[in-house]
């Protein structure tokens, strides 16, 4: 028994101080943006603020990021909710509807989450501008939830090719169409996998930069570049950068927080075994 | 089951205030337009000193023409590579802004220009009388064949030797900077004695400043006709010769003499500040950096010139004033023609002149601006600037292409990695130079 | 071949009807919508109004599908938006950028001009900046996949001891995969700080507050080619949450009984562990390096917060952008792209067909 024990407090010695190290950035962004510009310097990086809790480095950076918020709540909340029902459609459909080809389409759909976004910016912009969809966050939605395509079939695919086809039988017997089986039996069941697909294509697209500084107009700009826009160019306020850095990264943050079991839970249930 | 069912309303409530206050804080920004036409101008000019004088120069811009509305379609970071992707991707797809920023020079020509972007503003500069207050040596450095492409709004120096009088003393050199470092040996005895006291002899930031150096080394081991002889077509400056291996030698003694954490620097200023603070006791770096130190805080560091820090010209460049210069553009196939024809007469105007060149740190590219709104660092810029023979910069667009300019970077940089490959570096430099083309 | 002719098509006129409408009124919609901008209360909702008028036409499309009573056709052409938009977004892309990396094109306007792979050789043969970048990636790419895979690994083995806590431990593993790369490259930054001397900060300073003087070190600033293995630690810092995360579901999704069995066999915990679990997690391990390998060969935004773009932190990815769009020199970041994308492709592909195999065999 004693030996049980003396592993059980090594394994918590072992978890606290790991979750030290991972704390500790998340320690030193809240501590600079809680000083003072005339504090925030690389050599006093670990001193406590002086002169009391500077928060409205938060609020100046709430006050220039608010607008920008919207934009990107406007933008990731359609498109995780509309990329999780494409990518349940097509895995619910590639995992149990099989065609000749459909293998190689799952596999040419999946090489498509490989290819580096640098390099098709341009084809990207002339092509959205002929199709009308440039400069406005509904192209941005868009262009999020094609590129999103291949994870999300991928993840759900998985999901529903642990769910065993009786089920379908069943429903089948009974008489009911593809769609009516997507609706009444798959759909029901697809919760695990939507919570790991809707956190993950919340947390991508809001924290991705390169389309939203490229595809939008100044008016539309989504929280990403407008925190790099606080950067600045003659003189970085930390204080303020660091403060907007967390607001920026809240809802992420709470959604890993209070949603996290839902995502432990849907990879539990299989949606990414492989 | 109550602690799931809790959690999902904790954060479906969250989201809903979140929605909510966010809603409300643009709720206040009116996008009623009552303008009948706008013009949208595209720079990197964001936060403290760039932004103000920018929006100085939108503030004489709405009295003089009350009838255009101003976007600003400012993208920063990365000096200018953020900005700089963003509008290549806009100008293929034919949604270019109705002007935007460029460095005078090669960066605009042999970029904007050769790709047929820009027009020419020979008339703009007649009506308005810019072409007669600008310094002869600017106007065919912005011009191709006699024709001019852009509007140049200011003149940044780029071969300022900022130092640190107290680090000085306290080494005991005795050295004036800013008439004895005739030549770079006058200003690497100078370093001997400040690295025997304990001190960093010379302040480099991130990769991109390390450019800045080597021109400026370059320019003071050469000399001005020299360093020009190695931009024209085809240069006359033997880029595979002695002299340059001679400046190639002075850069890496002049890099010996910096702080090794250089490039875990997020940009230039924190180098600067090495200095200020008393760690090192030079930094060449452009004249932008004076704002950095004499303004008041949040934007600046609120230092006394001359007791603080103080300036010289880069060694061995006395008599030399190595420019660059922000400048405006006419599109072709422009949205807006006439605004932005208002945009560039008030950029080219004194009063925008002086409006945006006081807050921005940097001196007017006219040479009729009233001397006494500026600080005294830029009083003595700009008599420089009349007198002085004119080079231009290499690291910010003025004498290279860009695509030559990044292979000359990328050269520099893979020489910092060992200081004492000075064949390879040549080499390498000798290969950019035929790749683009100039040399053959 | 027989299934083909057994295609019936039941005309049924209500719905052909309406299918008829639906792809007129979808048609019509962009038509319109395409010359005139709709406002509505001040907003400009052209866009949305296209995508869903869109989407109406396709919807008439269905109507019509669903008439031929075939499932497989019903399926494909469920599965068609899909195809098209991947078709074009991925591969019509790529295929421009390869017809670009086979080019001369340098500077703003498009040059389409034929040079064949000379690029693509010149990359490799006289760019030692490149060859930099491949040894920073490989170097990276091993070092980040081994440090996501032990670390998750040995989190999620601990987490599942029934520790009490387990919840919070899982969301401060987590929080990290909230933060974006740019953060995290300016904050490790700052905390993988070389500066010694009186300007020590950062966890030098930490070091040598405790006494441990030692591991004082220069990090990411450490010469060629050792200083790229320090960018490894904030990239594992910020994945490691999300690779336990996979662990921990595969780990649970095991069933207690098999445990149980292997208890009853007088086996202990670790070699419960070793020969029960780790064998079924497997399948989790390899979709996690296909995951993790992406990201790696891609990676760009960490690296440039980090090192600023010093050459010896160079990846392909930095290589590629700064060339592009600072040397303008297109046909050549076309290529770097290319051979990102090819580098993936050989640690994908034979997974891909392989799993596929196993698949059809089932």
């Amino acid at each position: 028994m004693t030996r049980r024990t003396l592993f059980r407090i090594l394994f918590y010695i072992i978890l606290i101080f790991l979750a030290v190290i991972f704390l500790l950035p998340i320690y030193l962004m809240f501590l600079t943006g809680f000083k003072s510009i005339s504090q925030v310097d690389l050599k006093t990086m670990w001193s406590l603020p002086n002169n009391g809790l500077h928060i409205d480095n938060f609020i100046a950076g709430y006050k220039q990021l608010a607008p920008n918020i919207t934009n990107s709540l406007t933008m990731v909340i359609p498109e995780a909710i509309l990329s999780a029902l494409l990518g349940s459609l097509n895995g619910y459909l590639l995992s149990k509807w099989k065609f000749r080809g459909s293998n190689l389409i799952f596999s040419l759909i999946l090489f498509g989450m490989f290819i580096p976004y640098q390099s098709i910016l341009i084809p990207l912009v002339k092509f959205m501008q002929a199709i009308q969809l440039y400069g406005d966050i509904p192209g941005l939605v868009l262009v999020h939830i094609i590129y999103g395509i291949p994870i999300t079939t991928l993840i759900f695919r998985n999901y529903y090719a642990g769910i065993g086809t009786e089920i379908l039988e069943a429903g089948r017997i009974d008489g009911a169409s593809l769609m009516g089986l997507y609706r009444y039996i798959m759909f029901p069941l697809s919760a695990p996998s939507f919570a790991v697909v809707l956190i993950w294509q919340f947390t991508q697209a809001w924290n991705e930069f390169l389309f939203a500084v490229v595809l939008t107009n100044q008016s539309h700009w989504p929280v990403t570049v407008a925190l790099n826009n606080l950067a600045g160019s003659q003189l970085v306020q930390w204080n303020v950068l660091m403060a907007a850095t967390l607001l920026a990264a809240l809802p992420t943050l709470l959604v890993y927080i209070f949603l996290g079991r839902y995502f432990l839970r849907g990879l539990m249930a299989g949606a990414l075994k492989g | 089951m109550l602690s799931k069912k809790l959690g999902l309303k904790v954060f479906s409530l969250m989201l809903a205030v979140m929605l909510v206050i966010s809603a409300c804080g643009t709720a206040a920004k009116t996008t009623v337009a009552t303008k009948s036409t706008e013009v949208e101008v595209f720079s990197w000019w964001v936060g403290p000193g760039e932004a103000d004088g920018l929006a100085a120069m939108v503030k004489v811009f709405n009295q003089q023409y009350p009838d255009i509305k101003f976007i600003n379609a400012a993208v920063t970071g990365g000096a200018g590579t953020n900005a700089k992707a963003v509008l290549a991707t806009r100008l293929a797809a034919n949604d270019a802004p109705d002007s935007w920023q460029a460095h005078a020079g090669q960066e605009t020509i042999a970029n904007y220009l050769s790709a047929g972007q820009i027009k020419p503003l020979d008339d703009l500069f007649k009506s308005t009388g810019f072409d007669k207050v600008l310094p002869a040596t600017l106007l065919p450095l912005i011009s191709k064949d006699g024709h001019p492409y852009s509007v140049p709004v200011n003149i940044h120096r780029s071969n300022v030797l900022w130092y640190n009088p107290k680090v000085l003393a306290a080494a005991g050199v005795t050295a004036n900077p800013k008439t004895d470092f005739k030549t770079l040996d006058d200003f690497f005895a100078a370093c001997d004695k400040v690295k025997a006291a304990g001190k960093i002899c010379l302040s480099l930031g991130a990769p991109w400043t390390a450019i800045h150096l080597f021109e400026n080394i370059m320019i003071g081991t050469i000399g001005a006709d020299k360093w020009n002889g190695m931009w024209t077509t085809p240069p006359t400056t033997d880029w595979a010769g002695a002299d340059v291996a001679a400046g190639i030698a002075n850069f890496a003694k002049a890099l010996s003499f910096t702080n090794a954490d250089a490039s875990t620097m997020s940009d230039w200023q924190p180098a600067s500040k090495l200095m200020v603070d008393g760690d090192a006791a030079f930094n060449i770096m452009g004249d932008w950096a004076y704002g950095y130190f004499a303004n008041a805080a949040p934007n600046g560091l609120a230092l006394k010139p001359h007791t603080d820090f103080d300036w010289a010209v880069s060694p061995g460049t006395y008599g030399v004033f190595n420019f660059l210069s922000d400048s405006f553009v006419l599109p072709v196939g422009a949205k807006h023609p006439d605004a932005t024809e208002a945009w560039l007469t008030v950029a080219a105007s004194k009063a925008g002149q002086e409006a945006f060149n006081p807050l921005k740190g940097s001196i007017c590219a006219r040479t009729d601006c009233d001397q006494s709104l500026f600080s005294e660092y830029s009083q003595d810029a700009a008599k420089d600037w009349t007198s002085n023979v004119v080079v231009g910069s290499l690291m910010h667009g003025v004498v290279a292409a860009p695509a030559w300019a990044t292979s000359i970077g990328t050269a520099i940089g893979l020489f910092q990695t060992d200081t004492s490959k000075t064949a390879d570096f040549q080499a390498a430099l000798v290969a950019a130079c035929a790749k683009d083309g100039t040399c053959k | 071949m027989s299934r083909r002719s057994r295609i019936k098509f039941q005309l049924r006129l209500p719905q052909l009807i309406l299918a008829i409408a639906l792809i007129i009124l979808g048609l019509v919609f962009i038509l319109i919508l395409r010359n005139n901008p709709l406002v509505i209360a001040n907003k400009n909702l052209t866009s949305i109004a296209l995508l869903v008028s869109g989407l109406i036409f396709y919807a008439g499309v269905l109507v019509i599908v669903s008439m031929f009573e075939s499932e497989t056709i019903l399926s494909i052409s469920l599965l068609l938006p899909s195809i098209v938009a991947i078709a074009i977004f991925v591969y019509g892309f790529i295929g421009w950028s390869i017809r670009v990396s086979l080019s001369k094109w340098k500077g703003l306007n498009p040059d389409f001009t034929w040079f064949g792979l000379r690029q693509y050789y010149d990359l490799f043969h006289n760019d030692p900046r490149f060859v930099i970048d491949v040894r920073n990636t490989v170097m990276f790419t091993v070092g980040f996949i081994l440090g996501c895979l032990i670390l998750g690994l040995g989190i999620a083995i601990l987490l599942d001891q029934k520790i009490k806590g387990e919840a919070i431990f899982r969301s401060i593993f987590l929080v990290p995969m909230s933060i974006s790369f740019i953060a995290t490259g300016v904050i490790w930054g700052w905390l993988m700080n070389p500066a010694v001397g009186n300007r020590i900060t950062g966890i030098n300073l930490i070091f040598q507050s405790l006494g441990l003087k030692s591991l004082i070190s220069l990090w990411h600033s450490t010469p060629m080619p050792w200083g790229m293995a320090f960018t490894i630690i904030p990239a594992v810092w910020q994945v490691a949450g999300y690779t336990m995360a996979l662990y921990l579901g595969g780990i649970r999704a095991i069933s207690d009984d098999l445990r149980e069995a292997a208890r009853v066999d007088g086996a202990s915990e670790f070699e419960i562990y070793r020969y029960v679990i780790l064998p079924i997690l497997q399948p989790v391990t390899l979709s996690a390096v296909i995951i993790l390998a992406h990201m790696s060969l891609k990676i760009f935004d960490l690296i440039v917060a980090l090192g600023n773009k010093a050459i010896s932190l160079d990846v392909p990815g930095i290589y590629m952008w700064v060339t592009t769009f600072d040397g303008t020199n297109y046909a050549q970041g076309a290529a770097i792209g290319i051979l990102m994308l090819v580098s993936v492709a050989i640690l994908v592909v034979p997974y891909l067909v392989q799993s596929m195999r196993s698949e059809t065999q089932l």
